[in-house]
């Protein structure tokens, strides 16, 4: 049981009349990278958000994080309990700036002295956003951006990272840097981390665990390398 | 010349008088996107609850008054956001500015009914400066300038109040949290936020704002339940002009509207069709607003929102 860092069980959500989620379970191990694959519309993005309990989308089942069950917690309770979730299309408030946004990733946190440390590692990590911390964050290009949000998740310090495609609208090389720094935070942090993806090449090749969504349920699941060598996930996601 | 410049410094002090309404009313879109018609109404018994406690129940000072009319304006504010506002859709517009509407005659109506749409004769002076400056007194022009130190203490009491305003927004952390709310609602909860936490905040800073800057004007436009019936539309205009979301911009807009209307209505007026229009001093906020939607939606300073299809 205390191997799980997140467990989600019998996830249904909806949006309004149209149901999207019918009952998906989730698994993620401690200090593991689990990604998720689908098409558009699969139920992707409403996993995520069904985790959180976001008002935006209608969603039951049960959800337990590092033991502790938080299927009818709020989204802020969410939060506090130590889940990050950086939102498809980046979330940043672009009209604050670099260093109010990743304040505001802080903002759970109740040790000043802790946020200035962790401050000054995300800033030594991804430099460009200390060169740009005054600015706006909406001004930042869209891989600065992406780096932002990602920090500013990091900066609750959380327990699990959710993320929503962050591969969305960026350039390859872009991309290539950004999953290496995701390696990277999973190495040295030991962070554990979910991840929506449609680039399955090199979601899969980050993950350790990895489901396949499809119309709202679970069409496969395992370990990455096994998902990588399937026949029937290379022909319809990786383009074999 | 002399009449000039006396429109100018007229026009400056009922600019100020409009950023009390307009400043309170960008608040609330910042937090909400809604337009809170009921903000002067709001403001109006601010100044009412202010008058109970130094003058009609109680003989309380007049900065003790200000303080508890403040308290309370913030906490009505507050009330009205939680029991009548959140319980709709944020995204959906429509139902919530008809209730804010229904709150501006409801409060109108009360207020109406209790003080009976009278002028009270004893209005509490907040600030204590009476008295004229008069320049350029000429025998052409005997009135020459006058400028009334209330005015000037009116005006720089403003410039405090938004002082202090920015101060708390730009410094504290709920005025951070009231900053992410505005620019990312969902973000913001993402980060753990309680967004209807700090919707109640804005709600009690903007109605805080509104009584204090209400108690501060009485003085001047008398202390009536109607008294903030045309500033309302004075403060939308500059609300607009400004720029919907910018603090800063609303109270330039206040000025701005202030000033500009001043030298468009004294000019105007001596058109005689025109004067003897009763709704004459509506003209200029109501095309300007019009002007603003049509050409800059945006305002002066608001964020021009470009929406990827």
């Amino acid at each position: 049981m205390s191997e799980l860092m997140l467990e989600a069980k019998g996830i249904e959500a909806s949006y309004g009349l149209v149901d999207v989620l019918r009952g998906v379970d989730i698994e993620v191990k401690k200090g593991e990278v689990c990604v998720i694959l689908g098409a558009n519309g699969a139920g992707k993005t409403t996993t995520l958000r069904a985790i959180c309990n976001m008002p935006v989308v209608k969603s039951s089942g049960q959800v337990t994080l590092d033991g502790k069950d938080i299927s009818r917690a709020d989204t802020g309770a969410i939060v506090q309990q130590g889940v990050a979730h950086v939102p498809q299309g980046r979330g940043t408030f672009p009209e604050l700036s670099t260093l109010e946004n990743l304040q505001l990733g802080a903002y759970v946190r109740k040790d000043s002295k802790g946020v200035d440390e962790d401050l000054d590692r995300w800033f030594q990590m991804f430099p460009v956003l200390k060169e740009r911390k005054d600015q706006a964050a909406g001004s930042l290009s869209g891989g600065e951006q992406q780096m932002l949000a990602v920090s500013r998740a990091l900066m609750s310090r959380p327990k699990l990272l959710l993320l929503d495609e962050p591969s969305l609208g960026l350039a390859p090389i872009i991309i290539e840097d950004l999953f290496n720094t995701f390696a990277q935070i999973n190495r040295d942090e030991g962070m554990t981390m979910l991840i929506v993806e449609q680039n399955a090449n090199l979601a899969l090749n980050l993950a350790n665990s990895a489901y396949v969504l499809e119309a709202g349920g679970i069409a496969l699941s395992g370990p990455a390398e096994q998902l990588k060598n399937d026949p029937a996930v290379q022909e319809a996601y990786l383009g074999a | 010349m002399t009449l000039f410049l006396q429109r100018v410094i007229d026009g400056l002090q009922n600019g100020a008088i409009y950023s009390v309404i307009a400043i309170p009313m960008v608040l609330i879109f910042k937090a909400t996107t809604l337009i809170n018609f009921a903000q002067g109404e709001l403001a109006m018994i601010g100044a009412f609850f202010c008058f109970i406690f130094a003058v009609q129940a109680f003989s309380l000072p007049v900065w003790v008054a200000a303080l508890i009319a403040m308290a309370l304006a913030a906490l009505l504010g507050m009330g009205i956001e939680r029991t009548m506002l959140r319980p709709f859709d944020p995204t959906d517009h429509l139902p919530v500015v008809l209730i804010t509407l229904g709150i501006f005659y409801i409060v109108n109506a009360v207020a109406g009914d209790i003080w009976n749409y009278q002028a009270q004769v004893e209005v509490p002076q907040l600030l204590p400066w009476e008295g004229t400056w008069k320049f350029f007194q000429s025998e052409d022009n005997p009135l020459g300038l006058r400028i009334q130190q209330d005015a000037v203490a009116m005006i720089i009491a403003l410039l405090v109040m938004l002082f202090i305003l920015w101060l708390i927004l730009s410094k504290t952390k709920m005025g951070l949290a009231f900053r992410g709310v505005s620019s990312n609602t969902e973000s913001s909860r993402l980060v753990g936020i309680r967004v209807g936490r700090i919707l109640s905040f804005g709600w009690g800073l903007a109605c805080a704002f509104g009584a204090l800057g209400a108690i501060i004007v009485a003085p001047r436009i008398t202390l009536q339940p109607q008294m903030m019936l045309l500033v309302l539309i004075y403060a939308l205009a500059a609300a607009a002009f400004g720029g919907l979301d910018s603090v800063y911009g609303a109270a330039i807009g206040g000025f701005a509207v202030g000033l500009l209307n001043s030298l468009v209505l004294g000019y105007i007026s001596d058109i005689d069709a025109v004067s003897s229009l009763s709704a004459a001093p509506l003209i200029f906020p109501v095309l300007l607003l019009l002007g603003v939607l049509w050409f800059r939606p945006a305002g002066l300073f608001g964020t021009k929102s470009i929406s990827r299809v």
